[in-house]
């Protein structure tokens, strides 16, 4: 029962995490890129327009879901299974939304990355 | 520091969810979250102008810096299959770093210009008001 529910909190990580990750990535290019920004209308506009945009407020709540599913998940379960799996499922799941929902172009070389850093991730945290 | 700070705050039951919100108060907690907090402005940053394929396992080098403080400074036994972990990372890191920063850019700016311009345009306005 334990460690239903710490695989279901580590799920839930995984899942706002992406899912917070792809919102603050897409709300960002809208910003723009930060340091021509700053340069030209000053650091208040970079906040300004960060904190205005809808995605980067959904994305942070998505992130505060992620955060406290965390919480529970070590709560519930040791940091060396909750960290590496929530971790390189995590980098997994976001070579996958950043494709599909972010149309960016996750070539071979970048999955190759993906796959390395999720099971280097795994290797070092567990 | 999360860790060490919900050890000593106690398992927490789904009834009581509540006990979540005063762990926050937690000073090892405080601490993590403040550092979390500096690491998420840089991290907005870099996804301003990069992909989020290409930054975030670029912030996994965090993982290797942790391993050798952990190694260096703090004189902890990291183990073969760690230091494989270190290997890995740092050669997944070193591949995405290696060309397709330069080799995307031309399409995404692409992507960018045709995409998000009606984004562009409506944080303008608010910037305007503001």
């Amino acid at each position: 029962m334990r460690a239903l529910y710490t695989w279901g909190a580590i799920l839930a990580i995984v899942f706002a995490s992406v899912v917070g990750d792809v919102l603050l990535a897409r709300a960002m290019k809208e910003v723009g890129d930060v340091g021509a920004l700053w340069r030209r209308e000053g650091l208040g506009a970079v906040i300004g327009r960060t904190l205005a945009n809808p995605n980067f407020l959904l994305g942070v709540t998505a992130m505060a879901v992620a955060f406290f599913s965390l919480l529970f998940a070590l709560s519930w379960g040791d940091v060396s299974l909750v960290a590496p799996a929530a971790a390189s499922l995590t980098f997994i799941g976001n070579a996958v939304a950043a494709r599909v929902f972010l149309h960016e172009r996750v070539d071979r070389r970048r999955w190759i990355a993906a796959s390395l850093v999720a099971a280097g991730v795994a290797l070092l945290a567990g | 520091m999360l860790s060490h700070g919900m050890k000593q705050t106690g398992n927490i039951s789904i009834h009581h969810l509540q006990s979540v919100i005063f762990a926050v108060l937690n000073p090892w907690v405080a601490i993590g979250i403040l550092l979390l907090l500096a690491f998420f402005a840089t991290y907005m940053t870099a996804l301003s102008w990069a992909d989020l394929t290409y930054v975030l396992p670029a912030t996994s080098l965090g993982y290797v810096l942790l391993a050798l403080v952990a190694r260096f400074v703090l004189h902890e036994h990291v183990s073969p299959l760690r230091w494989l972990g270190i290997v890995f990372i740092t050669g997944g890191v070193g591949f995405i770093a290696g060309g397709p920063e330069i080799t995307t850019h031309p399409a995404k700016a692409k992507l960018l210009t045709t995409k998000t311009a009606p984004g562009l345009e409506l944080t303008n306005e608010v910037g305007d008001k503001l």
